[in-house]
């Protein structure tokens, strides 16, 4: 087989894993955090996808629909913690999952209302229409640029939490919650902020997806369990996890497609299931908190 | 069984009269399944709520009483039927002889799972029980020649069956349902042998405090391991149930919705009560057939009832309505 052939495949699978890593991001810093896995974290993805879809044809920008439904859906996201998690905390640990999934459920119906339950295609931008010549093959525009901005968006985002004093609050959090309380930090309001942050990662992972996959009302029990594969591998709270499992699972899953297609879906469960077996915790994960 | 949950104190159960009777759950249950295809509307969801009752109730071991929140409960439910309708369709084994080697198969997978899933604590156990029933629902799609991929397995109608010599007609909705009955009143009887004995004294014991399990001496995982593995099996005898019921086998039935639904169902009956599970199944069927009347967006008001439950009702129907008229936890 072509060498050229195999590079562009990889590069596909980057593509691929890079909107796994967003989303997987979003879940894996909102379970850092608050302690929350979030069963509706697919079914806001696919939100994310149709926001983006539905403010980019009535701006008649690609760009203010990327920019702007991510940050709608962030905020949708902090009223879901505001008016229904935050009552469960010290509750079981099974009930916020419980309930988001619950909420997932009222969440794809109410696309299926508004939009209807068939596919809508979702039309690349015009600058990003094409393919480039990468000198060893031609590589499509959009998939390059879902490459560039989400290693702009994870270098943005570790910047905030290494270098700035919002990211050590947040970094102390995860922690020792109780300890920040005592040091006057309102803690209440840092997961409020996270678990917004969390959802508009879903979102923009829904809307940089939507060229490349079809949009509809199910697209996110796929994403969910991707996302949760990707994170059981990387170490569930881990970053660093999300981004070397989302970006593995991404490339297997290109390159078993080059080999054996019909194995392409299996591939990544194959992996988790090797993963639990070696190392419970997942790769990065820290021993003792899940595992 | 003298367990005592969340430290109360529990009476010893009476030996005579109303106490005595309160304390056969199995043929309490029996009997109000007896009459339940005269209670509900229609005998297809008196078939349902038996089928989906039986499954639930299996999930329950796992959830309820261990504690284990599983999303892929629905891996074994569809391998029971999908096992069954292999058995019979393909290989020409007759109905009684392919439930059992159906539910015997389920079981080894429930097993292959479960050595991968039990290994993981807490959350992730949930979030690795979702996956690796994705796996199963994928493998199943792409076994196409096997499973009959999207279009879900057909051509194993099992239309009579003779019992002891007497030809019953399978088609006819009673006998089916009184047939079927006699399955998940194997089941029931079962179910309630695993919680009457030690065993089941151990798994309540890991749901309360699994470190002090531990610390007594019991096998903490090879009792998850054992109890995924019955748990596993019971679903998978509703399968069978199912294959046998309508002669198909969709491949939704492996669906991630099929799992949630399950848990929906535990949640809305009440876990951790012997009957609950058919509570469960019978009012999210019967509000399924009622809102679906009037608009095909049922799901979005089961999903607010279900949140409404999580957030007011964590103990569902029947384990409210228990603790109300305050019969005992034994006697659950």
């Amino acid at each position: 087989m072509d060498l050229s052939l195999i590079i562009m495949q990889l590069l596909s699978g980057i593509a691929l894993g890079a909107v796994l890593v967003i989303t997987a991001l979003g879940l894996t810093i909102v379970f850092g955090m608050l302690g929350v896995v979030n069963f509706a974290h697919g079914a806001l993805f696919m939100i994310g996808a149709y926001a983006g879809l539905y403010l980019a044809s009535l701006t008649g920008s690609f760009w203010w629909g990327l920019l702007l439904a991510p940050i709608l859906i962030g905020a949708f996201g902090m009223l879901i913690e505001f008016v229904l998690i935050r009552r469960l905390y010290g509750r079981s640990i099974d009930d916020p999952l419980l309930l988001t999934f619950g909420l997932s459920y009222i969440l794809v119906e109410g696309v299926r209302i508004v939009f209807g339950s068939d596919g809508i295609p979702f039309p690349t931008p015009p600058q990003l229409i094409g393919v480039l010549d990468l000198g060893i093959g031609f590589f499509p525009r959009y998939r390059l640029f879902v490459i560039v901005l989400v290693a702009v968006v994870l270098l943005v985002l570790w910047l905030t939490l290494e270098k700035t004093r919002v990211g050590l609050i947040v970094r102390a959090g995860a922690r020792d919650p109780t300890i920040m309380q005592v040091l006057g930090v309102d803690i209440g309001r840092v997961w409020l902020a996270i678990f917004g942050l969390g959802v508009g990662l879903a979102a923009l992972g829904g809307v940089l997806a939507g060229p490349m996959r079809s949009v509809n009302p199910e697209m996110g029990s796929l994403v969910l369990a991707e996302a949760f594969v990707v994170t059981v591998i990387g170490g569930l709270g881990s970053i660093v996890g999300a981004v070397v499992a989302g970006l593995m699972v991404g490339v297997s899953i290109s390159m078993v497609a080059l080999f054996a297609p019909e194995m392409a879906t299996i591939v990544m469960f194959a992996l988790m299931a090797v993963v639990l077996l070696i190392r419970p915790q997942g790769l990065f994960g820290v021993r003792g908190r899940t595992a | 069984m003298t367990l005592r949950s969340s430290g109360e104190a529990v009476a010893k159960p009476a030996s005579s009269g109303l106490g005595w009777l309160l304390d056969q759950r199995v043929l309490l249950s029996i009997a109000v399944l007896a009459l339940l295809p005269w209670l509900l509307p229609s005998k297809a969801l008196a078939v349902n709520v038996l089928i989906y009752g039986v499954v639930v109730m299996g999930y329950n071991l796992l959830f309820g009483y261990t504690g284990l929140l599983s999303f892929g409960q629905a891996a074994f439910f569809g391998a029971g039927a999908y096992f069954t309708g292999i058995a019979i369709g393909r290989y020409g084994i007759p109905w009684f002889a392919a439930v059992p080697i159906a539910v015997l198969l389920s079981t080894c997978l429930a097993a292959a799972i479960g050595i991968v899933s039990t290994r993981t604590r807490g959350i992730y156990f949930s979030m690795v029980t979702l996956a690796l029933a994705q796996l199963v629902y994928y493998v199943a799609l792409q076994a196409a020649s096997f499973t009959g991929g999207e279009n879900g397995l057909r051509g194993f109608t099992v239309d009579r069956i003779s019992l002891f010599g007497l030809q019953v007609n399978f088609l006819d909705p009673v006998n089916k349902y009184y047939v079927l009955m006699a399955f998940a009143a194997l089941a029931m009887w079962f179910q309630s042998r695993i919680l009457n004995s030690p065993f089941g004294a151990v798994i309540e014991a890991i749901r309360e405090n699994e470190q002090r399990a531990r610390a007594c001496g019991y096998d903490v995982e090879r009792s998850k391991l054992v109890v995924f593995m019955l748990s596993g099996a019971i679903s998978s005898l509703g399968g069978c149930m199912l294959a046998l019921h309508l002669s198909i086998v969709p491949l939704d039935i492996l669906h991630y919705q099929t799992s949630g639904m399950i848990v929906m169902m535990v949640l809305l009956g009440g876990a951790r009560s012997f009957f609950g599970p058919f509570v469960g199944a019978a009012s999210f069927l019967i509000l399924e057939d009622v809102i679906s009347l009037w608009t095909p967006h049922w799901q979005i008001f089961v999903g607010a009832i279900f949140v409404l439950f999580v957030l007011f009702l964590p103990k569902g129907i029947w384990g409210t309505l228990l603790d109300a008229l305050g019969v005992g936890k034994v006697r659950r």
